[in-house]
C-alpha cells in the first residue's frame, strides 16, 4: 500500500482518562484516514462516549496525544482547543439543539458568533445545509416542533455548516423511534459517500456492515478488537468478542 | 363635618405622587437586583470554589437579615461610616436592590440549572467559548424560565418598599401616614393605600405576564 494516497487525518495516541479514581479510558489509540468511516461498538460504560468527547477535548484527557492533520494539539492552550473544536463536528445522542432557536438559527448561530459571518451569509449557508439534510421546509420551526429524526438532521446540518474536517457521532440514532432511524442513517450514508471522515458510535449493524471500513470494539476503556466488519464478524476462525456481542443485538 | 371619602379624594393627588416615588424605588431595586442576581447565579453555577463561597456568603447575609434591620444598618450605620451621603430614596433603592440581588440570584440559578447541560456542550463543540455558550445559549433560555419567578419577586419588592417609610422616603406609605395622622381618617386612608399597592401589583404582574407570553418558544411547554 502506498503511503501517498492514504492521508492520515486524525491520530489519537495513548489517551487515558479517569474520573474520581475510576479509569474510563486506558491507553486508547486509533487513527482515521481521510474519508474513513470507522465505528465504535461495545457495551455501554465501555468508554465510547468519553473517547469521542476526548477527541474534541470536551473532556480533557489525562494522558496521550491528538494529531489533527499531523498537527500536535495542545490540550491546555485555549486557542488550540477552540480551533480544534471548530474543525471537528459532533453529533450527540440526544441532539442537544438550542431550544430557543429555530432550525435556521440553530445552524447559523455558530457561523455568526464563531466564524463571524454576517447574518445574511450565515442564513444562506444554514439554509443550504438544512436543504441538504431534507429540511428545507422546516427552516423556521423550533426544536419542540420537530420529530426526533428531524432534530437529529438539524444537528447534522449544524455541524456541517462549520465545514468540519471530521465528524464524531455519538450513537446518533439511539434516541430515535425505529421508524425515524433510517432517515438519519440515510443522511449519514450520503455524507460518507461524499467523502466525509467519520468516527461513529453505533449499534446499527446493518449500517456498519455495509459502510464501515473498520470496527473498533471497546470494552472496559480499551479497544480490544479492531478489524474490518467482514473479518471480525464473518471470517474469523475463532469466535470474536465482537461476534459474541453482536449476536445479542436484535 | 367632612365625610371620610372627601379626605381620601382631596389627598389622592398627594398620595399618588407617593406612588411615583414607590415605582421609582421598585424599578431601581429590581434593576439593581437583576444586575447583581444574574452574575451571582452564574457564579454559583459555573464559578470556582472560592468565588462560589463569596457568592454564598452574600446570599446568606441578605436572606438572613430582616429588611428593616438592613435599612437601618446601611442608612444609619454603613453609609455614614463610609461617608456616603445619599438621600433616603437612594438608600431604599440600594438596600432593596442589594437584597433583591440575593433573591433574584436564586431564581436565575434554578432556571440555569433547569437547562440540559448538553446544550452548553453542543455550543462548545461548535467552537464557542464557554462564555459565548452562556450568553447566547443558556441565558436567553434561563431568563425566559425565570420570568414567572421574577414577576413574583416584583410583587414582593413592591410591597416591601413600603418599609422605606421608616427612612422618611416620601412614598405611598409615608404620605398616607402623614395624611391619616393629621385628619384622623385612619381607616379610609389605609384602605386607599392598600388599594394603590394592589393596583400597582396587578399592573406589573399583568405586563410581565404579557412579556412572558411574547417570549414564549413555540411548541415548548413551560
Amino acid at each position: 500500500m502506498s503511503i501517498e494516497n492514504t492521508e492520515v487525518l486524525l491520530k489519537v495516541e495513548g489517551i487515558s482518562k479517569s474520573f474520581g479514581g475510576k479509569r474510563i479510558l486506558k491507553d486508547v489509540s486509533l487513527s482515521l484516514n481521510k474519508g474513513d468511516l470507522k465505528v465504535l461498538i461495545g457495551p455501554s460504560g465501555g468508554g465510547k462516549s468519553t473517547l469521542l468527547q476526548c477527541i474534541n477535548l470536551l473532556i480533557t484527557p489525562d494522558k496521550g496525544k491528538i494529531f489533527l492533520n499531523n498537527r500536535d494539539v495542545s490540550f491546555n492552550k485555549k486557542k488550540d482547543v477552540l480551533a480544534l473544536r471548530q474543525q471537528i463536528g459532533m453529533i450527540f445522542q440526544d441532539f442537544n439543539l438550542f431550544d430557543h432557536l429555530t432550525a435556521l438559527d440553530n445552524v447559523s448561530i455558530a457561523l455568526r458568533k464563531v466564524k463571524k459571518m454576517s447574518k445574511k451569509d450565515a442564513y444562506i449557508r444554514a439554509q443550504m445545509e438544512l436543504e441538504r439534510v431534507g429540511l428545507g421546509d422546516k427552516l423556521h420551526h423550533y426544536p419542540a416542533e420537530l420529530s426526533g429524526g428531524q432534530k437529529q438532521r438539524v444537528s447534522i446540518a449544524r455541524a456541517l455548516a462549520m465545514d468540519p474536517l471530521l465528524l464524531l457521532l455519538d450513537e446518533p440514532t439511539s434516541a430515535l423511534d425505529p421508524e425515524l432511524i433510517s432517515e438519519v442513517l440515510t443522511v449519514i450514508r450520503e455524507l460518507s459517500n461524499s467523502g466525509m471522515t467519520m468516527l461513529m458510535a453505533t449499534h446499527q449493524m446493518g449500517f456498519v456492515k455495509s459502510l464501515a471500513q473498520e470496527i473498533l470494539f471497546m470494552e472496559n476503556g480499551r479497544i480490544i478488537e479492531h478489524d474490518t466488519p467482514e473479518n471480525l464478524l464473518n471470517k474469523s476462525k475463532v469466535r470474536t468478542r465482537t461476534q459474541d456481542f453482536c449476536s445479542k443485538l436484535l | 363635618m367632612t365625610y371620610p371619602f372627601e379626605v381620601v379624594i382631596s389627598s389622592l393627588p398627594y398620595v399618588l405622587g407617593g406612588a411615583m416615588v414607590t415605582i421609582g424605588i421598585v424599578v431601581g431595586a429590581m434593576a439593581l437586583g437583576l444586575f447583581i442576581g444574574i452574575p451571582l447565579a452564574l457564579i454559583q453555577v459555573y464559578g470556582n470554589r472560592l468565588i462560589k463561597y463569596v457568592a454564598d456568603v452574600y446570599v446568606w447575609f441578605f436572606r438572613g437579615v430582616p429588611v428593616l434591620v438592613l435599612l437601618f444598618l446601611f442608612y444609619f450605620g454603613l453609609f455614614s461610616l463610609i461617608d456616603l451621603n445619599i438621600t433616603a430614596f437612594w438608600a431604599a433603592v440600594l438596600v432593596l436592590g442589594l437584597r433583591g440581588g440575593a433573591y433574584q440570584s436564586q431564581i436565575f440559578r434554578g432556571s440555569i440549572l433547569s437547562i440540559p447541560d448538553g446544550q452548553l456542550k453542543a455550543a462548545e463543540a461548535l467552537g464557542m467559548t464557554n462564555w459565548q455558550g452562556i450568553v447566547y445559549i443558556i441565558l436567553p433560555q434561563a431568563i425566559r424560565i425565570a420570568l414567572p419567578g421574577w414577576s413574583n419577586e416584583y410583587s414582593i419588592v413592591l410591597k416591601d418598599s413600603a418599609i422605606a417609610f421608616v427612612l422618611g422616603t416620601s412614598e405611598i406609605m409615608s404620605r398616607t401616614h402623614f395624611v391619616a395622622s393629621r385628619t384622623y381618617e385612619q381607616l379610609p386612608m389605609y384602605i386607599c393605600a392598600g388599594c394603590i399597592y394592589f393596583v400597582l401589583t396587578w399592573i406589573g404582574v399583568f405586563f410581565l405576564r404579557r412579556f412572558e407570553n411574547k417570549l414564549k418558544i413555540p411548541g415548548y411547554s413551560t
